[in-house]
């Protein structure tokens, strides 16, 4: 096998300025039209439940933060259909898609959103907080940065049990440039811990566009003064995301210790819900729609290889409808946490 | 000359141990660096080095003698041609004790004169019973107010803007940092403007570094510069705050007074509406309890205004403790640029003789609403607004309570070792006697913020609450 996991000195030669849009890797490994299939359905349901999530915050029944995965759902999902039950995921707020991704019920995220006892966390936890052990999702996290060292600890139990489980803990460019990260970087290389560290630089960290926060633009090179090797992946296309944890996975999993996969990817809403996206123009959204819609791609190939027609899309379309749907009138019906819910979970 | 070779301490809380060995015998040339005696305790042994140049003239403690006090001479370092004969030894067994804190005499009370700051002299108070300052400036609060000065109605926000661009007219020295605090005009839109009035190298956008940054403006305000660091929210000023407690409280005190680090670090504290558990706290008390910052949290425009300008003209580090909801209350300020108010001093923001409601920030419109509720069951409420934390202006509290007799104190956030616990103390400590009632908290309830919108309600104080330890210790 090559290993394909090329150090970070090597790798990135692509690196270019953080403001064209940037495409990274183009190598799409292996790719069965089945897996087309499955990641438009995932990546369609991700982007319905999200529309869904946004409209029923527009009526008053979310409150609070509510951060879209819109236009990224390409990482996610080209990132699950690599892991085996038993390895972990943890991310920030921008945490719905990964939670779908992973295969937590649409109802109890949608329930959550709503603050309902049928919600993941009770309600207790609201859009930012939620968590499945048992689906192997960690959360859910606020403090921008602080999911890197968790989940740097989730790896580190993985070794300590001597299991061949990853963690994949993702965090945003702007999360990046947190000190945390690197002491964790640092310590996961230290003790070669099984963790791929994803950093979905969607280009904005709310209105702060990367090349106005990072000296380092490429996120897959900073890794290296810990000798972490890193690669830019298009996280537009679901194909290249799979295949680059893939070669990631065998890596960690094959004792080597950490890796950086920079996403280059797009967030299509702002950056909450109150985001009036005075920092990009409308024409940037439009291109990136245009030109890089992670479903887009798929249904175009599904399509063009005659994997599916027009009446078979408009099917899932519908299936997935269903589900959110579902999803949202659960959202609504389920009733309030008891006041009594109120003091528990405070210790265990 | 002759000098005595103590006893050495291998700990500072040792108070004795062995005088395991001797490696050096009477008569031995020795310079210093050279190990002499080995010495132990049941934790640990040490060498003894010789510190000076010289001859060991004298052993005074032989090997193996035990319970040997530390500082106890355990022999006689002679110079060059000096006779161990000359030398007069101190007896042994009247050795003082170590230098342990456990010996050093309780001074004075450890209350109020302590908390002086280098700039504000104490006022005396007439509130203060035993010639203890209360008081921190001499400046009364809102005296615009008394003199009938022209007014304007304006948000907090605006306030907390025309502070910042106030004194960053008024002195080149004063910087605004923080994240999306330029190009983004504010998270919560407070540096609105800034940039475009005073440029990118004085209203600077940071990348998401928090620690980072509150070091930085630490590190640039011991170069004599102002800075006025924005946490988006003071939920994020946890990656930062050994930065403000470790390097710009105590700076200024472990240099002898050399190094100030007047900085001020402002955002919204507190609770915001629905954001859950990690995004709702109130950290008030934790910078209260630190000597060396100064703690403000305003309630209105006003004081957002002359508060936050007193706190970038202070030479002291100042934790500027802002509200989301308070943002958009407006209220009336006055015109005049030059307008400051004090820091350390409360406000008494409504008179009444039942009962007194102490509140800051927020908790000031629960005390509002609160009053009015008890005017219609016929209870006169006197409220006061504590402005700022730190140094805490006791004497108004204790004038006030004194009078009235009962008191209620409100906080948004949890009860234990809150601020209200340290008001409490304050009045049970000088002014017991005036009580007619025990002194009652309401807080926010003691579980992190629900999300979920009844949970959220129930989590936070209420005005019924507040009536029902009103009416609890009015006996009504
Ligand atoms: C420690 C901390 N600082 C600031 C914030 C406020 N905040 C929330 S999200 C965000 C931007 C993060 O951007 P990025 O990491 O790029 O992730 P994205 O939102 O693009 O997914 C900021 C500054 C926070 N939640 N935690
Ligand atoms: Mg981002």
């Amino acid at each position: 096998m090559a290993v394909a996991a090329k150090k970070a000195s090597q790798a990135s030669t692509n690196a270019k300025s953080a403001d064209s849009p940037r495409i990274g890797h183009k190598s799409v490994g292996s790719w069965t039209h089945q897996q087309d299939m499955a990641a438009y359905r995932e990546m369609l349901l991700i982007r319905r439940f999200e529309e869904r999530a946004g409209q029923l915050y527009g009526m008053g029944l979310i409150g609070g933060f509510c951060h879209l995965y819109i236009g990224q759902e390409a990482v996610v999902t080209g990132t699950r259909m690599m892991l085996k039950p038993g390895d972990q995921v943890i991310t920030g707020y921008r945490d719905h898609g990964h939670m779908l991704a992973c295969g937590m019920d649409p109802k109890g995220v949608m329930a959550e959103l709503t603050g309902r006892s049928g919600g993941y966390s009770r309600g207790k936890g609201g859009s930012m907080h939620m968590f499945s052990i048992e689906k192997g999702f960690f959360g859910g996290h606020g403090i921008v940065g602080a999911q890197i060292s968790l989940g740097t600890g989730l790896a580190f139990a993985n070794k300590y049990r001597g299991n061949d489980n990853l963690c994949v803990a993702s965090c945003g460019d702007g999360a990046a440039n947190q000190g945390q990260v690197y002491e964790s970087f640092n310590m996961a290389e230290l003790w070669k811990l099984p963790i791929i560290y994803v950093i979905e630089n969607n280009r904005y960290a709310m209105g702060t566009a990367v090349s106005r926060a990072s000296a380092q633009k490429d996120f897959s090179r900073r890794g290296i003064s810990f000798d972490i090797p890193g690669e830019q992946v298009d996280g537009m296309d679901v194909r290249a995301v799979k295949d680059a944890v893939e070669r990631a996975a065998q890596w960690c999993r094959g004792g080597n210790g950490p890796i950086i996969l920079e996403m280059q990817t797009y967030r299509y809403r702002g950056h909450s819900m109150s985001d009036p996206a005075k920092y990009r123009s409308k024409d940037e959204v439009q291109k990136m729609r245009d030109e890089h819609d992670p479903i887009e791609m798929v249904k175009t190939r599904l399509l063009a290889n005659k994997v599916a027609n027009e009446d078979d899309l408009k099917k899932i379309d519908a299936e997935v409808r269903a589900v959110v749907t579902e999803a949202a009138e659960f959202a609504q019906t389920s009733p309030e946490p008891d006041p009594s819910e109120l003091w528990t979970d405070v210790y265990a | 000359m002759a000098t005595n070779i103590l006893m050495p301490a291998l700990s500072p809380t040792m108070e004795q141990g062995k005088l395991a060995k001797w490696l050096k015998k009477e008569g031995d040339r020795v310079k210093s660096g050279d190990v002499i005696a080995e010495i132990e305790t049941d934790k640990a042994t040490m060498e003894v080095e010789a510190v000076d140049e010289g001859v060991l003239g004298k052993i005074l403690i032989e090997a193996g003698a035990e319970n040997v006090l530390v500082n106890t001479p355990i022999a006689v370092l002679i110079g060059e041609g000096e006779s161990a004969g000359d030398v007069q030894v101190a007896a042994p067994a009247s050795a003082p004790p170590p230098a342990a804190a456990s010996a050093a005499p309780i001074a004075a009370p450890a209350i109020m004169p302590a908390m002086a700051s280098a700039e504000h002299e104490p006022a005396m108070d007439a509130a203060s019973d035993d010639g203890r300052p209360w008081s921190w400036d001499k400046a009364q609060p809102w005296a615009w107010m008394a003199a009938g000065a022209e007014t304007s109605d304006i948000t907090m926000r605006e306030a907390l803007r025309d502070a910042m661009a106030e004194e960053m007219r008024r002195d080149e020295l004063v910087f605004v940092m923080g994240e999306e605090v330029a190009e983004y005009q504010g998270a919560y839109k407070i540096t609105q403007g800034l940039l475009q009035e005073f440029g990118e190298r004085r209203v600077i956008d940071t990348p998401i570094t928090e620690h980072g940054f509150a070091g930085l403006g630490a590190g640039a305000a011991m170069a004599g510069l102002k800075p006025v660091i924005e946490f988006m929210t003071f939920n994020f000023a946890m990656q930062a705050i050994d930065q403000i407690i470790n390097s710009s409280a105590k700076t200024l005190y472990m240099s002898g007074g050399q190094v100030k680090n007047p900085i001020v670090f402002r955002g919204p504290n507190g609770a915001a509406a629905r954001v859950a558990a990690q995004h709702s706290q109130d950290f008030t008390p934790w910078y209260s309890n630190v000597p060396g910052l100064k703690v403000v949290a305003p309630s209105n425009a006003a004081d957002a205004k002359g508060l936050l300008k007193a706190a970038i003209r202070d030479p002291n580090p100042v934790v500027f403790l802002e509200n989301e909801i308070l943002y958009g209350v407006s209220g009336p300020v006055p015109k005049n640029d030059d307008f400051v108010e004090p820091i350390g001093k409360a406000r008494l923001h409504r008179a009444g003789k039942d009962v007194t409601l102490i509140a800051w920030s927020i908790g000031m419109t629960y005390a509002s609403k609160a009053a009015a509720e008890l005017e219609k069951l016929g209870i006169d409420a006197e409220i006061l607004d504590l402005r700022t934390i730190r140094p805490m202006d006791t004497g108004a509290i204790l004038s006030s309570v004194r009078k009235t007799g009962r008191c209620v104190v409100i906080e948004e956030g949890w009860q234990q070792s809150g601020v209200g616990a340290e008001v409490v103390s304050r009045i049970v400590e000088h002014a017991f006697d005036f009580l007619d009632a025990p002194v009652l908290r309401v807080s926010g309830k003691d579980v992190p913020m629900p999300y979920a919108a009844n949970l959220e309600k129930l989590a936070l104080p209420t005005i019924a609450e507040i009536v029902q330890a009103v009416r609890a210790i009015t006996y009504r």
